[in-house]
């Protein structure tokens, strides 16, 4: 590189700078107080406002509703992806552009509008509405891209000679499917397998209508918290979320290590 | 290899029918809930004040939101791929993926308590007279805080492909620094640019969650066209809220255009059923 | 006959013919090479035979059974591939083992084979490692070993040896020779370099732009090609109007003698043992002879030089 002058040197150094202070104010800060405040009262009322009957129902469901999502988000957005990279039919492009359909439509009209699908006056005579099955169809809808949209570069990638050496040595194509070209997907659906966990936790937006945010029945963490600010329970809002992000740090961490194990044979 | 044409159908059949329940349906209802009472209805909802100062408060979000985050994205691409710190890279990344990770509430959570009456930073402002938790820059900060990663995440690894050759080359040419970035290092990353631009306005237009929590919800005053959705529907006037779900909706179509036409090319698809020899191998 | 291929057509995106009507037979246990430039159909036709690719018109034999509409999973062939298609997600026992495992061999068994066919290809060792931590010529001998494995009935090679560096090439291309002594599978080779399928095959089948050109033993193809074209790929040639002349069959003499033409040494190319002169008739044509270091001394030729050259023997083709 042509010599750094001091003032080029300075000013990299500034942009850096300038950067750093841009997200500590606008991430770092509110995301410092919310850890602070949910241990304001010490460690003792943190644990209360965490096992609290309310808080702990609500965390459940959404653990439980968020795994749900991801085991049947791993299995259809890979067939989805599969089924745009390898097959070919009138219109696949309008198809490939709808994916992205749950990350352009803001979460409460997406609430809405399966409320109107699969709610009371449901068209198709299915209504799921105010129960949990209603929650999971919420996180299945705006966690759609997210398996999908990992896995298929990766498809485009995949050495099709692989998959030709296999059908040589006699295996057919479900084999072919299982020992080959599933454990080299493996990273990229774990990868998008835990964005989808990510999204799904935390989701507020499409769940609040249709799920009736019934309290140990259909209340989700996010809804518990939104209900304890209102109601002025910072601490509570506060111990409550930091669990949430507690337990999205886990998550990304473990898939993170995954990925990495899966990827060890890449040359 | 080539699956059998059953197999074929049968995957297709069953992609294309989870994407029809799940996806099409659903977004299909929007424009029939909008006109099932005839257009009046829906005129009327698009002339409400209330309708037409959420879209003013939206677009004021954006129109804020999305310049502030891609001039910091450019710059934090750059700082970040040119001139790696050498601790606490970690740090930033995080920092920069942290908005992504967040449930909104918690968004708006931690600026209530940074900005609000009691909060941090809360009591200066409330001191200068300027209100932020209930009012519109409380908005506006709540929506540049979820659309923060989006440019920079964009940039970096168009950033990082680009590579330094051409700048260098300009650089022994006589160009200064600024002459570089404007005429070489910019027009270079012009597409990563406009893809996280528009994934910015789409998050933008489209958040809810941290902006219920930080508006109050004064209608006229503090409403964004999401958080006007959910206020006429629980008012009971649905096709309002329908109507403000079309707008919004076409607004998501529009974005999804863009997107497609900036996308980078990893992601579109590549038709496999006839496919030539590859070149790579000799016919 | 092992493969017979019978009037072989394959077109691509409906306008481009990559195969030609073709028609060829190959004997059992020989090793044959299908030779050619780029985008002769010398791979396809190979992966036709495999079953990898379904031709347009034609059919394809093996073992006398018609196996055109047979999937490449029950036609019991070995192919290898030129980027080696290694599972780089298992081990070398693994990958050489998978025909064995999916037909559902016992455990004890599949060891014994993986290990000794390890052995026939001089990979013992390396059993635990990934694809991922060997060498190109490693990779492709355990491709090798994978596809014999299964004991197929024909061995089919798709250019194996063009991802490797050329002393590898070599090596390979001699250990391919000596493993097919030892295991006597129908093989067809596929290249584009004509000295290593001169080198390796017993019999060579050249083709050019979808069709076969002449199929022969290398000495033939050599000594009596059908048409220009075997004729210039098959070694180099020299060309003086209607007259195809090989370099070797210049002769060289410091004196005219009747039926000789003046030329300039150009340039002397010392290639180890051979030497290749070039030169220029004083015509302006430029031509290139072949002759022994011996004779550079012995007519202690030197670059400038003018002398004169005959052909020992010229090829004309109608």
């Amino acid at each position: 590189m042509p010599a750094r002058t001091g003032a080029s040197r300075r000013a990299g150094g500034l942009v850096l700078g300038l950067s750093t202070a841009y997200l500590t104010l606008i991430v770092l800060i509110p995301i410092a107080a919310v850890v602070a405040a949910s241990f304001e009262g010490g460690l003792s009322a943190f644990w209360d406002e965490v096992t609290s009957p309310g808080a702990v129902a609500a965390l459940k469901l959404t653990f439980v509703a968020s795994l749900l999502v991801v085991l049947v988000n791993a299995v259809t957005g890979t067939l989805i992806a599969w089924v745009l990279v390898r097959d070919d039919f009138r219109g696949k492009g309008v198809v490939n552009a709808v994916i992205d359909l749950p990350f352009a439509l803001p979460t409460i009209v997406a609430g809405l509008t399966l409320l109107a699908v699969y709610g009371p006056g449901s068209p198709l005579g299915v209504d799921v509405a105010y129960t949990r099955a209603a929650v999971v169809l919420a996180l299945l809808f705006v966690t759609l891209p997210f398996v999908v949209r990992a896995v298929q570069p990766v498809l485009v990638e995949l050495d099709r000679e692989m998959e030709e050496a296999a059908a040589s040595l006699g295996a057919r194509p479900l084999t072919t499917f299982r020992r080959i070209i599933l454990p080299n997907l493996m990273p990229a659906v774990l990868s998008g397998a835990a964005l989808s966990f990510g999204k799904a936790v935390g989701e507020f937006g499409a769940v609040v209508l249709i799920s009736g945010n019934i309290p140990f029945d259909t209340e989700v963490a996010s809804v518990n918290i939104f209900k304890s600010i209102e109601s002025g329970e910072q601490a509570a809002a506060a111990a409550v979320s930091v669990v949430l992000l507690v337990l999205s740090f886990v998550v990304l961490a473990a898939a993170d290590v995954l990925e990495r194990r899966s990827r060890r044979h890449d040359a | 290899m080539r699956s059998s044409a059953g197999s074929r159908y049968a995957l297709r059949t069953l992609a294309l029918g989870y994407l029809l329940l799940l996806l099409v349906l659903p977004c299909s209802m929007i424009v029939y809930s909008t006109f099932r009472d005839g257009l009046a209805p829906v005129w009327e909802a698009l002339t409400d004040p209330s309708f037409v100062s959420a879209l003013e408060l939206t677009l004021i979000a954006v129109g804020i939101a999305v310049p502030v985050n891609t001039i910091f994205g450019v710059m934090c691409a750059i700082a970040l791929v040119r001139r790696p710190p050498k601790h606490g890279a970690w740090l930033v990344n995080s920092m920069i993926g942290l908005p992504l990770a967040l449930s909104p509430v918690v968004v708006g959570l931690a600026l209530v308590l940074v900005y609000g009456q009691d909060g941090w930073l809360g009591s200066w402002f409330e001191e200068s007279g300027i209100q932020i938790i209930f009012s519109t820059p409380g908005i506006v900060l709540a929506t540049i805080f979820v659309t923060l990663p989006f440019v920079v995440r964009e940039v970096i690894p168009v950033l990082r492909e680009v590579g330094t050759d051409q700048d260098e080359a300009a650089r022994t040419l006589g160009a200064s620094r600024f002459q570089t970035f404007r005429r070489i290092t910019l027009p270079a990353i012009r597409w990563g640019v406009a893809y996280g631009v528009v994934l910015t306005t789409a998050r933008a237009l489209g958040e809810y969650g941290a902006v219920a929590v930080v508006s109050g919800r004064i209608a006229g005053k503090t409403e964004t066209l999401t958080l006007h959705v959910d206020e006429e529907y629980l008012r009971f006037n649905e096709v309002a809220a329908f109507t403000t779900s079309l707008v919004l909706a076409v607004l998501a179509v529009l974005t999804l255009v863009a997107m497609n036409a900036f996308k980078p090319k990893e992601y579109k698809e590549v038709a496999d059923v006839d496919r030539r020899p590859p070149s790579h191998e000799t016919v | 006959m092992s493969i017979a291929v019978r009037q072989v057509t394959k077109r691509f995106d409906s306008s481009f013919v990559a195969v030609d009507n073709v028609s060829l037979a190959i004997a059992s246990g020989s090793l044959t090479a299908l030779l050619g430039p780029s985008g002769s159909g010398k791979s396809t036709l190979l992966r036709i035979i495999a079953g990898l690719e379904t031709p347009d018109e034609g059919r394809v034999s093996i073992l006398g059974e018609d196996v055109t509409r047979i999937p490449p999973q029950k036609r019991e062939v070995g192919f290898v591939f030129q980027h080696y298609a290694a599972f780089k997600h298992m081990t070398v026992r693994d990958n050489v083992g998978f025909g064995l495992k999916i037909r559902k061999r016992p455990k004890a068994g599949i060891r014994a084979t993986v290990d000794d066919l390890l052995g026939l290809v001089q990979l013992d060792g390396l059993a635990d490692r990934y694809p991922g931590q060997l060498s190109g010529g490693q990779r492709q001998r355990m491709a090798l070993a994978r596809a014999l494995a299964v004991e197929p009935k024909v061995l089919l090679l798709d250019e194996p040896f063009g991802a490797l560096d050329a002393r590898v090439r070599k090596e390979l291309r001699a250990w391919l020779r000596r493993l097919h002594e030892e295991v006597h599978v129908t093989t067809v080779l596929v290249t584009h370099d004509q000295e290593e399928a001169m080198d390796v095959a017993d019999r060579v089948t050249v083709m050019n732009e979808g069709r076969i050109e002449q199929s022969g033993k290398p000495r033939d193809l050599y000594e009596h090609p059908a048409n220009e074209f075997v004729m210039s790929f098959v070694g180099p040639v020299n060309r003086l109007g209607e007259e195809w002349i090989r370099p070797h069959d210049l002769e060289l003499r410091l004196e005219p003698n009747g039926t000789t033409s003046e030329a300039m040494i150009q340039r002397i190319v010392h290639l180890g043992f051979e030497v290749r002169v070039e030169l220029v008739l004083d015509d302006g044509r430029h031509v290139s002879a072949q002759v022994t270091r011996r004779e550079v001394e012995e007519l202690e030729l030197l670059e400038g030089q003018i002398i004169y050259v005959r052909p020992s023997r010229t090829t004309v083709f109608a």
